[in-house]
């Protein structure tokens, strides 16, 4: 059967579909989940979409276990969760607000970019979620690794290898994830008035302290934010144990109404401050209490710490060469928004040591020999 | 379990190859002597034994460095090693490869509270890493049984976990960088004390690789504040369905405990004769523990012990003290010595799809009868990780191949329901035959071209992983 092309994008329906798509392929693909997002090193290719490989195959509310096709959008997954009282642990930002693109966000793109939110500092990221994958690699084999089950260590774990490759070693069709109940209350504390140095400092206390805290975020200007989730009675005693450990900080304001709380989490998850804002949107990784240095010598034009100061959102003049500014802190920086000349120029992705460069081409060249997934996307 | 033959090109040139080890380490870094290199013959898999030709014990990455540089060079094999409790044959010696033991490499090299991050080298004890950050009030979570005498080196290469994993993840989600020495000696660092360097994850790929891709001689590990407190609730049922379904109502009502552990009545009654905890003798026995300040732990097992009594426990005894606590784990803690004591065995390690816990036991236990042998079965219920522990009796001939013929058929009923051949100990030689039965070619495929990206010519920990077959012509070129 030839897969199905609408318009010019290549939309196979099944896995065999997609293999055979990838086994004629005589160019370079570019792989699209909903299409949402130009991101990476600008790529030349045939559209290939991955949109009708999606559907629920396997959920058990009892075994916090979860199996989707690639395909299937982020919202759907959320949506039939929610209504068992079950989440993805990792929070994963809606991110058309902050890029101003639209689409429909599937549970493909979000893996391949290893997508994380807020939650990442308690749960862990979209790839410590996931305990199984199927894909077909550049060759056109189709390949499974990990699978339903939550403690898996029979053989290598491609599972970690293919989240976050960008769909550079093969493309997803299936996704296997834990889950975890959702919480039946949370609690937002805020502090007002720091300086980034002193909101660092105050979100280290926090999350050093026995109180599960699950969002630490600092936006200049309008606060210090924690998020507090669990039963109803352990929300109530941990805001009141935490606020009197932050007392040195100032006295937090406890925010318990939970529209208000998911809002103010949205909102953070999702860099709402920046929407629709002109200027390059970087994202950079560091140890915690290195964050604000991150803001000193960046001179961002605005700025947004989440993670407890690790993860530091900048908006920057265009093209501004972010990492020739921060120098040699230890950590990394990726352009998440910028023109396609930007992209081009300065490498979104970081640069890699020569050593961990050739590993990484190495593995390119066993999984896409041809070179044709998203070719140069991840380059530096 | 069938090895390759050595290479007697190596062994023709011992003394050559052991005076150039010597050359490049410390005089006491380097063992010889057949007596000695008889220490490290096995593992925890004690079936299975072979000396090396020769063991090295180096202080430092660049030590390290120049070990695999050398071996590289001069085509030996090499099998890493930590504190050799593998129960899959992981550290196994062959005859021609030199150990590369990290058991002198314990220092922790940095330590950051605030930060939330210990950096240790790999040669550590899982335990000491606690040890090091507990009088502040912090831990390492992945807690493997054997915790006191395992290292941080076996743990990222098998990807450990423990009884505490339901809440806080094994190994790969507490590992945030690593130095890793490759087998041509380049020594590369991944992650640090920052989250999710964009770039293939290399780092996710190497724990769990079981010693094959390179050598990790430091670890960034996660270290978390302790909780306030914990507390265990132990109940009984009279039949091991129940109890399953009991599992699946406490996950489904939003609670998480931070361990959910399962024991059936052979198991019990082992763990009863010889810790004489006051355990109920019934099919099934649960201990479920939570965590947190005192009313919350009160708030989560009063909603733990009213799921319980919808489904008729024979036994319920919760936690009032320390003391009670104690006595709740005893009995569990002490199932693999009191196996031990009346018995040899086998220990599984497979997981199955948590809804399939009671049609498996079945299984088992009518695969058992058909061998003439019992299982006792003793796991982690919330992750489906089980651990049936086949008992035989070393001494009549023949025993052992045939608990070893009922431990296949029961891992390959483990991946028939959905499951997989392993949830921690990982594949070694034990289960290297079996992985034709969980994976299919493309897929072993796969992994196998990662292993020649990293290790071009396969002398990093040989003939484990993969069934011989398979990798013949990898290994031979
Ligand atoms: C540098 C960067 C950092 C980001 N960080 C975050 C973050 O921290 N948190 C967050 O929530 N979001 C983040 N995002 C956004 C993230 O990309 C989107 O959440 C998600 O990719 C959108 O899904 P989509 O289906 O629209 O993807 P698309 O825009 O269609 O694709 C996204 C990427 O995934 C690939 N891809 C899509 N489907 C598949 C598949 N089935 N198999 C293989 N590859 C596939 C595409 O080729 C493309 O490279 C980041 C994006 C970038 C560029
Ligand atoms: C009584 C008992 C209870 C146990 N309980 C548990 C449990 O609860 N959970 C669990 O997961 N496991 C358990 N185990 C299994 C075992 O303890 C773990 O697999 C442990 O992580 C092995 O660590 P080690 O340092 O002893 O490694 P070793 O046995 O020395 O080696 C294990 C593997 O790691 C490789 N390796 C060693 N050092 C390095 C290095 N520096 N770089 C790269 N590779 C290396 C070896 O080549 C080998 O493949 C138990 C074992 C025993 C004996």
């Amino acid at each position: 059967m030839t897969p199905t092309r609408k318009d010019t994008v290549m939309q196979p329906t099944s896995e065999a579909d997609l293999a055979e798509a990838i086994r004629g392929a005589n160019g370079a693909l570019a792989i699209r989940g909903g299409g949402t997002r130009p991101l990476g090193r600008p790529v030349a290719g045939e559209a290939l979409s991955t949109a009708a490989l999606s559907g629920v195959r396997l959920y058990e509310p009892g075994a916090l276990t979860l199996v989707v096709g690639a395909g299937t959008p982020v919202a759907e997954v959320e949506a039939l969760l929610a209504s068992e009282n079950q989440r993805l642990p990792f929070e994963p930002m809606d991110h058309r607000g902050l890029t101003g693109t639209d689409g429909i966000p599937t549970v493909g793109g979000m893996v391949a970019a290893n997508a994380s939110g807020p939650r990442r500092v308690q749960a862990g990221a979209c790839r410590d979620s996931m305990i199984g994958v199927r894909f077909v690699d550049g060759t056109g084999a189709v390949v499974k690794n990990g699978g339903r089950v939550m403690k898996n260590v029979t053989g290598y774990d491609l599972v970690k290898l293919l989240a976050g490759s960008w769909g550079t070693l093969g493309v997803l069709t299936e996704v296997g994830f834990k889950l975890l109940p959702a919480p039946a209350a949370a609690a937002t504390l805020r502090l007002a008035d720091l300086d980034d140095a002193t909101a660092v400092r105050a979100m280290a206390s926090a999350l050093t302290s026995p109180f599960e805290v699950s969002g630490a975020a600092h936006l200049p200007g309008a606060g210090t934010f924690l998020r507090l989730e669990g039963l109803e009675a352990q929300v109530a005693y941990r805001a009141g144990r935490l606020v009197d450990r932050l007392a040195p900080f100032g006295r937090a304001e406890v925010e318990r109404a939970p529209a208000a709380v998911a809002a103010r989490w949205a909102a953070i998850r999702d860099v709402a401050t920046f929407h629709g804002t002109p200027g390059d949107v970087w994202r950079v990784s560091v140890k915690p209490s290195d964050g604000p240095l991150v803001a000193a010598r960046a001179q961002a034009d605005a700025v947004q710490y989440d993670w407890g100061g690790g993860l530091v959102w900048l908006r920057m003049p265009e093209g501004t060469d972010l990492r020739a500014r921060l120098g040699d802190l230890p950590g990394h920086a990726t352009l998440v928004r910028a023109t396609a000349e930007t992209r081009a120029r300065l490498a979104p992705f970081p640069p890699e040591p020569a050593p961990v460069a050739a590993l990484a081409s190495a593995l390119r060249a066993k999984f896409d020999p041809r070179g044709i997934l998203n070719p140069g996307l991840m380059a530096p | 379990m069938e090895m390759p033959i050595a290479d007697v090109r190596v062994l023709n040139r011992r003394e050559r190859l052991v005076a150039g080890l010597r050359a490049i380490l410390p005089g006491d870094a380097v063992i010889d002597d057949v007596a000695e290199t008889r220490a490290y013959e096995c593992d925890a898999l004690t079936a299975y034994r072979c000396p090396p030709m020769a063991v090295v014990l180096p202080r430092s990455t660049s030590e390290v460095a120049a070990v695999l540089r050398f071996c590289h060079d001069e085509g030996v094999p090499v099998v890493p090693r930590g504190a050799g409790t593998s129960l899959a044959g992981g550290a196994l010696p062959t005859a021609d490869c030199v150990i590369l033991g990290v058991a002198r490499m314990t220092e922790v090299l940095e330590t950051d509270l605030d930060n939330r991050f210990i950096r240790v080298e790999t040669g550590r004890t899982n335990l000491s890493v606690t040890g090091a950050v507990e009088e502040d009030g912090f831990f390492y979570a992945p807690d493997p049984s054997s915790q006191l005498a395992c290292a941080i080196a076996g743990n990222i290469a098998m990807n450990s976990g423990g009884a505490h994993c339901l809440k806080y993840g094994v190994t790969t989600n507490n590992l945030l960088g690593a130095t890793v020495v490759l087998m041509d000696g380049t020594v590369i660092t991944l992650g640090g004390a920052h989250l999710d360097a964009p770039g293939l994850d290399l780092l996710g790929v190497i724990c769990g690789s079981e010693g094959q891709l390179g050598v990790v001689t430091e670890a960034t590990l996660r270290i978390l504040p302790k909780p306030e407190g914990a507390r265990p609730v132990l109940m009984g049922f009279d039949s091991s369905e129940v109890a399953g379904e009991c599992v699946g109502d406490i996950i489904r009502a939003g609670i998480l405990p931070v361990a959910i552990e399962f024991m059936d009545r052979p198991c019990i009654r082992a763990c009863e004769a010889f810790a004489h905890a006051g355990y109920p003798d019934c099919e099934a026995l649960l201990i479920v523990e939570v965590e947190g300040s005192d009313a919350e732990i009160d708030a989560q097992l009063e909603a733990i012990t009213a799921i319980a009594r919808r489904h008729n426990p024979v036994a319920l005894r919760e936690s009032g003290s320390a003391e009670e606590s104690a006595a709740i784990w005893k009995g569990r803690k002490s199932a693999f010595g009191a196996m031990g004591q009346i018995n040899d065995y086998i220990c599984l390690d497979g997981t199955i799809p948590i809804g399939e816990l009671p049609g498996v036991l079945r299984r088992i236990g009518d695969l058992a009868r058909g061998y003439g042998l019992e299982v006792a079965n003793v796991f982690h219920a919330g992750d489906g990780n089980m651990h049936p522990l086949i008992l035989f009796n070393a001494n009549q001939p023949g025993e052992l191949e045939k608990a070893e013929d009922l431990g296949a058929d029961i891992l390959r009923l483990c991946v028939e329901v959905g499951g997989c051949l392993s949830g921690e100990h990982g594949v070694g030689v034990e289960k290297r035959d079996l992985m034709t039965d969980q994976y299919a070619a493309e897929d072993l495929e796969a992994q196998m071209r990662v292993k020649d990206a990293f290790d071009p010519k396969w002398l990093l920990n040989p003939a484990k992983v993969f069934p011989l077959a398979v990798s013949a012509s990898r290994r031979a070129a």
